[in-house]
């Protein structure tokens, strides 16, 4: 199909470079240089979608970021998949696949659309709230066909093959926008020597300067952009971010911008390269520039294809040499649309009429029009417009826009274009997105920004600046003063001479009147991409959604990907004239980040797949990974949680690591145990404060076994702390808390007791942690080491030095299995090599490696907790039965002490930790199961309890458990039962939480 | 994101450095074992959650690992100052120059 | 009485020892890769890494520094070095050394020399860290790719060092040279930050270096 609507000469696009990509499966042809949309309307592509709520045909309106319908599936692969893209800010690049996201099963031929055609009555605003919250259950249902029909754009279903990442900036001075008072902005700043950022959304910089008519310096806008860029390259602290949208203004000047870096040059990235980057700004300053948006007239029929903004006819025109239509009718209430008629003349076009809601326009572009033999009706509106798949006809009338009464029959204009302007409002989307009400102002019929926390400057169209000559300077200006304010020296500047043209004022006019009324005349649009009308508007101020908040979320208005753009303003203007108040009475809504969508994989940027999480291995990774460990993530560390054998899973591994070590000697990596150097002479001290049991008298060489409770005397954390030296201490703590011990003692150390003398400084890097535990762990260490391994020499709960496998060592000698262990650390680098040499040796002992899930199995044996399982931060040590490890006459009052005193921490029916043996000892009681003591009595049950850890026993026999219980500790003996999800329920003996050598003898050899 | 000058490290750093430890100065009774229950319940969980200036206890996590006070306008979101362990607060009203709240944020 | 237990852990060069990045096998990649690389990364292994903390203020424990080590103590976010030994400020009462493989305990024994009746901790923490070097045109890219930390030479000029958040872990920062940078990572998180590097830098030409 050839470019129909593609005019002979003019626009910023390559002629030489034909461009094809395909729409809806149709094949077109286009020019570098165009945008999707630009192309569209160059082939007379008239229908983009269907409308979300009514499936009425949409056609393209606008030409940048504000577009509301031509929001387009890309993507040429199910891997390249991208939703939400705006036609309107998609380059054109060879190959492009683009596709409709409404309208199902075809734009042309919609299902809905016969729904949508008596729409207006079916679907009033509400209507999914009314119809589809009952019942509840089919909600799922619903959803489903609505989102399919409303068609949102889907995401791939395939990975993406492209790279995206995040790059933090800093700078002095961001700016916002790279049109007229950007660009100004940004070379007074970069003079100034600051470091600037210039991010702009477009294609190309320079803003409405592509397709002013004005001249600067007499010469082409176009003329001055270029130079002010080249001068700006040229700059080395400034820093030129094309195709970057602005999209979240955070706390403190923080700010991010998504970038296109790709995606304007194909389907994939070039090999190598990033396709998207997040920019994370800190900036000292910010300079918003980001313009306005034209408005568009709220008229009957207004979505229908064929009814654009008049400044996006010009940019089609003069950017893009697009006539996206024959024949041109402008209804407009300002003076500025006129150049759309000017630049339909230049293209040699027709213009039917200008329609100006206005008495008596006599402004400079006005007079320009009238001198070119236009037709101008003035006191007029376009009220209405005909056409369903395209517009053939508009309806222009006699307006009084105090009544807002239809005051003529009107005639209908034979055309194929209507061209609106109800004038510009700033966008503040940016300026809004921490708060600061934006603040009306009646003389440009529009919001500007408010005061705000933020160190931020607005200038030129944001700021109501909108003549071309006053946004240059304000513009430069606010570029000066934020390079000023921030420290640097400004320099001066000439500004290029703008040939100033008076405009008169606009009208307000935001609804147009029709002669049947807001409710029965043809659908006026105020939210085309959430199709909310003027007349859903008013129903839900009639329905008491009074507050502008409320009406939004009623209706929808600015809802999504849209944000209000074209629709917030004449929805409030629509509210408040319903309501009887001032649109500032009525107030706006908030904006919110994003100000257009984000593709996830920007968002996600590096952070996926290997990289998703950072990932922690200890010193012996490698060796269990070669004997085949499985593992087990704890926190971000990898701990090997079981190796098993061939064809053995899970339990039988357990059953045969737990049967080696209690029978010979196993291995077990601790090394993520975290460890904590300790040193200084109140390093006692610090420890009778933090543990629950006393350390005045633990001699060098000992170690002792440790709780540590919050304020509240709940248990949060355990390990063994070992005396190094009368000042000198290793504490171990759990893997998980770690990071959070060493935490807790520094916010004691440095806000309560900064007194005491007293360092910590993790080394549980530096340390590698070989544990050996079983019968044959001291015969086995033996072989290795020159400690003297005897009992008397090296008790039970000491540690020694020498060396193992040749390696400088500390060894403790102490137990988490029950069994004779001895904990082997070795600076990490070297414990490959002990590791390997002991392994060697222990094939003369089967000496088996064994993971997490045995280590769990044997402990629980001996009734050894884990904190964070058999704990959950409401249990006490008392609780728990390890009043023994409780220093009740310690002098200092330590943590948890007072806690623990408390009337409640004193009952005895509190829960606490015992053991169970389910009388079906092939049964193995969930972890997490809730017991009570009668099963028969009715629901809800009086839960006295739960399984905290429970497993199968190869050393028993039987399966067991630890639970906490109601009083547990006084009933032994008694039942409890835990009845399961499924029905059923599991019978089991209360019983002590020791059941493999209560008397220690094993461990004590 | 919010920006904090560590009173430490003596510059601006990002908050993703920092973890918030909720109010500041609020000691530790000195003789717990006097405190009634109430007096112990006030302490461990009853803190201030003023609209407007806060003192706060925060850690410079990722950094050097030491605990300072921030004095934060809990609505606007401004710093006002940061100060080390054991000394005092400058600012304990919203000083004159600082942005009005009722330009701040509204949700 | 003894203060403190000072131990020599290293053993001597003979016995078999594996850097935290020992499985990536760097050595295989020693002059492979893109000419011109945007980035070269070095792996400075087996160094002596000390903890050192004491009082600041006191000027028995500034110049009981100096006579241990030769180096002043430095300031807030400072690193000084003088040959093979470097002296990093990591917080108020908190200095990292960084010292030739093996002259960690001799080094401790001359601090707690110097130091002798003052409150201090010194810590061998050799074998939980390790010191990667980056160098080349690019390395400010990767580095702005990982860190929202401002990297500009500006805020960041040679001899300063910070410790900050670095993609989704936490590691320390130094500018040593024009184009040379390190980072000090903590031993369990090499491989994550190895991953991190070579996909980081994959855009400008990653070498590794001898």
């Amino acid at each position: 199909m050839s470019q129909v609507n593609r005019l002979p000469n003019g626009g910023r696009i390559d002629r030489s470079k034909t461009l094809s990509f395909t729409f809806n499966g149709q094949h077109y042809t286009g020019y570098e240089g165009d945008t999707l949309a630009s192309a569209l309307l160059a082939n007379g592509v008239d229908i983009i979608g269907r409308s979300f709520k009514y499936s009425r045909p949409r056609g393209i309106i606008a030409a940048g970021a504000e577009e509301p319908n031509a929001v387009l599936q890309i993507g040429a692969s199910e891997a390249t998949q991208i939703p939400n893209v705006r036609a309107t800010q998609q380059a054109l690049y060879p190959g492009l696949v683009a596709t409709s996201t409404n309208g199902w099963p075809n734009v042309n031929s919609d299902m809905m659309g016969i729904l949508g055609k008596v729409g207006g009555k079916l679907m009033p605003p509400g209507f999914y709230y009314k119809t589809f919250m009952y019942p509840k259950a089919f909600w799922m249902t619903y959803e489903k066909y609505i989102r399919k029909a409303a068609g949102l754009g889907r995401s791939p279903l395939e990975n993406d093959p492209d790279t995206y990442d995040y790059m933090n900036q800093h700078c002095d001075v961001l700016v916002v926008g790279a049109g007229p008072a950007g660009l100004a902005a940004a070379l007074a700043a970069g003079r100034s020597g600051a470091r600037v950022i210039l991010a702009d959304e477009q294609e190309e910089f320079g803003g409405s300067l592509l397709d002013t008519r004005e001249t600067l310096d007499g010469q082409p806008a176009a003329d001055w952009v270029a130079k002010v860029i080249a001068e700006l390259q040229g700059l080395p602290g400034v820093t030129l971010l094309p195709r970057a949208t602005v999209n979240g203004y955070h706390d403190h000047n923080f700010l991010t911008i998504h970038q296109r870096l790709a995606d304007h040059l194909g389907d994939r990235a070039p090999i190598g390269t990033v396709r998207q980057r997040v920019h994370r700004v800190r900036a000292g300053r910010v300079v918003l520039a980001t313009g306005t948006h034209e408005r568009p007239l709220v008229y009957g029929n207004n979505d229908v294809p064929g009814n654009l903004l008049a400044g996006a006819v010009s940019v089609y025109v003069r950017r893009y040499g697009v006539a996206p239509g024959k024949k041109l009718v402008l209804s407009t209430n300002n003076d500025h649309a006129y150049r759309v008629v000017l630049d339909w003349l230049d293209a040699g076009l027709p213009v039917v009429a200008v329609a100006d809601a206005r008495g008596n326009p006599r402004g400079a572009l006005v007079e320009a029009a009238r001198a070119r033999g236009v037709r101008i009706l003035t006191g007029s509106a376009v009220i209405e417009a005909r056409g369903t798949k395209r517009v053939t006809a508009a309806r222009v009338a006699a307006i009084d826009t105090q009544s807002m009464k239809v005051t003529s029959n009107g005639e209908w204009l034979d055309c194929d274009l209507v061209a609106s302007s109800g004038g510009y409002s700033p966008v503040v989307h940016l300026a809004s997105h921490l708060g600061g009400k934006p603040v009306w102002r009646e003389d440009i019929l529009g919001f500007v920004p408010g005061d705000a926390p933020q160190k931020r400057v607005c200038v030129g169209g944001i700021n109501g600046v909108f003549g071309l000559a006053d946004a240059l300077a304000d513009g430069f200006e606010g570029g000066a003063r934020a390079a000023a304010e921030a420290g640097f020296k400004v320099v001066e500047g000439v500004l290029p001479q703008v040939l100033a043209k008076p405009e008169e004022p606009t009208l307000a006019l935001f609804l147009v009147p029709h002669d049947k009324g807001t409710a029965r005349a043809p659908k006026q649009f105020v939210d085309q991409q959430n199709d909310v009308t003027a007349a859903a508007i008013e129903l839900a101020t009639r329905e008491g959604f009074e507050s502008v908040e409320h009406v939004k979320r009623y209706t929808a208005l600015g809802f999504g990907t849209d944000q209000g753009k074209l629709g917030n303003i004449n929805g409030l203007a629509i509210a408040a004239r319903s309501r009887g108040i001032t649109i500032p009475e009525m107030g706006t809504t908030m904006f919110r980040p994003n100000y257009t969508p984000v593709t996830f994989g920007a968002v996600a940027g590096r952070h996926c797949g290997h990289l998703f999480e950072p990932v922690r291995l200890t010193a012996l990774h490698a060796w269990h990974v070669k004997h085949g460990a499985t593992f087990e993530d704890v926190g971000q560390w990898k701990r090997p949680w079981y190796f098993p054998k061939r064809g053995e899973d899970l339990h039988a591994a357990v059953a045969r690591e737990c049967k080696a070590v209690r029978d010979s000697v196993g291995l077990l990596d601790a090394s993520t145990l975290g460890k904590i150097d300790i040193q200084g002479p109140d390093a006692r001290e610090f420890l009778n404060r933090v543990y629950t049991n006393a350390w005045s008298k633990l001699d060098v060489g000992k170690a002792r076994y440790g709780l540590m409770c919050k304020e509240d005397g709940m248990v949060f954390d355990d390990g063994v702390t070992a005396c190094l030296a009368d000042n000198h201490f290793l504490m171990t703590t759990t893997t998980g808390g770690a990071a959070r011990v060493l935490q807790w003692l520094e916010i004691y150390q440095q806000t309560e007791w900064p007194e005491l003398k007293v360092y910590f400084t993790s080394v549980t890097d530096h340390w590698a942690t070989l544990t050996l535990s079983g019968p044959n762990s001291r015969k086995l260490l033996a072989e290795v080491t020159d400690i003297d391994l005897g009992k008397d020499a090296f008790p039970f709960m000491t540690w020694k030095e020498g060396l193992v496998a040749g390696v400088p060592a500390r060894v403790f000698r102490i137990s988490f299995t029950g069994e004779l262990s001895y904990e082997v650390n070795v600076q990490a680098d070297y414990a490959m090599g002990v590791l390997e040499k002991i392994a060697e040796a222990g094939k003369a002992y089967n000496l088996t490696p064994y993971g997490t899930e045995t280590m769990h199995v044997l402990r629980a044996e001996k009734g050894f907790i884990i904190v964070g399982q058999d704990t959950d931060g409401s249990v006490t040590p008392d609780d728990l039965n390890m009043g023994w490890a409780v220093g009740r006459n310690k002098p200092f009052s330590w943590i948890g002490w007072r806690g623990m005193n408390r009337e409640d921490c004193l009952r005895e029916d509190r829960k606490q930790l015992v053991g169970l043996k389910p009388v079906d000892p092939n049964t193995v009681l969930p972890e997490g199961a809730q017991l009570v003591f009668d099963p028969k009595q009715p629901i809800p049950m009086d839960m006295v309890g739960h399984v905290t850890s429970s497993y199968m026993s190869a050393t028993l026999g039987r399966s067991f458990a630890l639970a906490v219980v109601k009083g547990g500790l006084k009933r032994m003996g008694e039942k409890v039962w835990a009845p399961l999800v499924d029905g059923g329920v599991i019978e089991a003996e209360i019983c002590a939480s020791v059941f493999v050598d209560p008397k220690n003898e094993r461990q004590n050899v | 994101m919010l920006q904090i000058f560590c009173p430490h490290c003596a510059e601006l750093r990002s908050e993703e450095e920092f973890h918030a430890s909720g109010q500041a100065h609020i000691p530790r009774p000195l003789d717990p074992a006097a405190c009634t229950d109430e007096q112990w319940g006030t302490y461990m969980f009853f803190r201030d959650n003023p609209r407007g200036i806060h003192h706060e206890l925060w850690i410079h996590a990722a950094g050097c690992r030491q605990y300072f006070n921030a004095t934060r306008d809990t609505v606007t979101y401004e710093i006002f100052e940061t100060y080390k362990i054991g000394e005092k607060p400058q600012v304990t009203a919203k000083p004159a120059g600082a942005v009005p709240e009722a330009a701040a944020r509204e949700e | 009485m003894t203060t403190a237990n000072v131990y020599q852990q290293r053993p001597g060069d003979d016995v078999k020892a594996e850097t935290p990045l020992h499985h990536a096998n760097l050595p295989s990649l020693f002059g492979k890769g893109r000419n011109n690389p945007g980035v070269t990364l070095r792996e400075r292994k087996l160094l002596g890494h000390l903890t050192l903390r004491g009082e600041a203020h006191d000027s028995a424990f500034s110049g009981g520094v100096h006579k241990a080590l030769g180096l002043e103590l430095p300031v807030a976010l400072g690193v000084v070095s003088q040959g093979e030994l470097s002296l990093q400020w990591m917080g108020p009462d908190e200095w990292l050394l960084i010292c030739p493989r093996g002259q960690e305990f001799a080094l401790e024994q001359q601090l707690r020399e110097a130091l002798a009746g003052l409150h201090i901790q010194v810590v061998n923490v050799s074998g939980g860290q390790t010191l990667l070097e980056l160098s080349g045109p690019s390395v400010r890219q990767v580095l702005m790719k990982s860190t929202s930390y401002d990297v500009h030479p500006d805020n960041f000029p040679v001899g300063k060092a910070v410790s900050t958040v670095f993609a989704k872990s936490q590691l320390i920062i130094r500018h040593m040279a024009e184009d040379t940078w390190e980072l000090v990572i903590r031993r369990s998180f090499a491989d994550y930050w190895w991953l991190w590097l070579q996909d980081a830098s994959a855009e400008y030409g990653l070498a590794i270096a001898e």
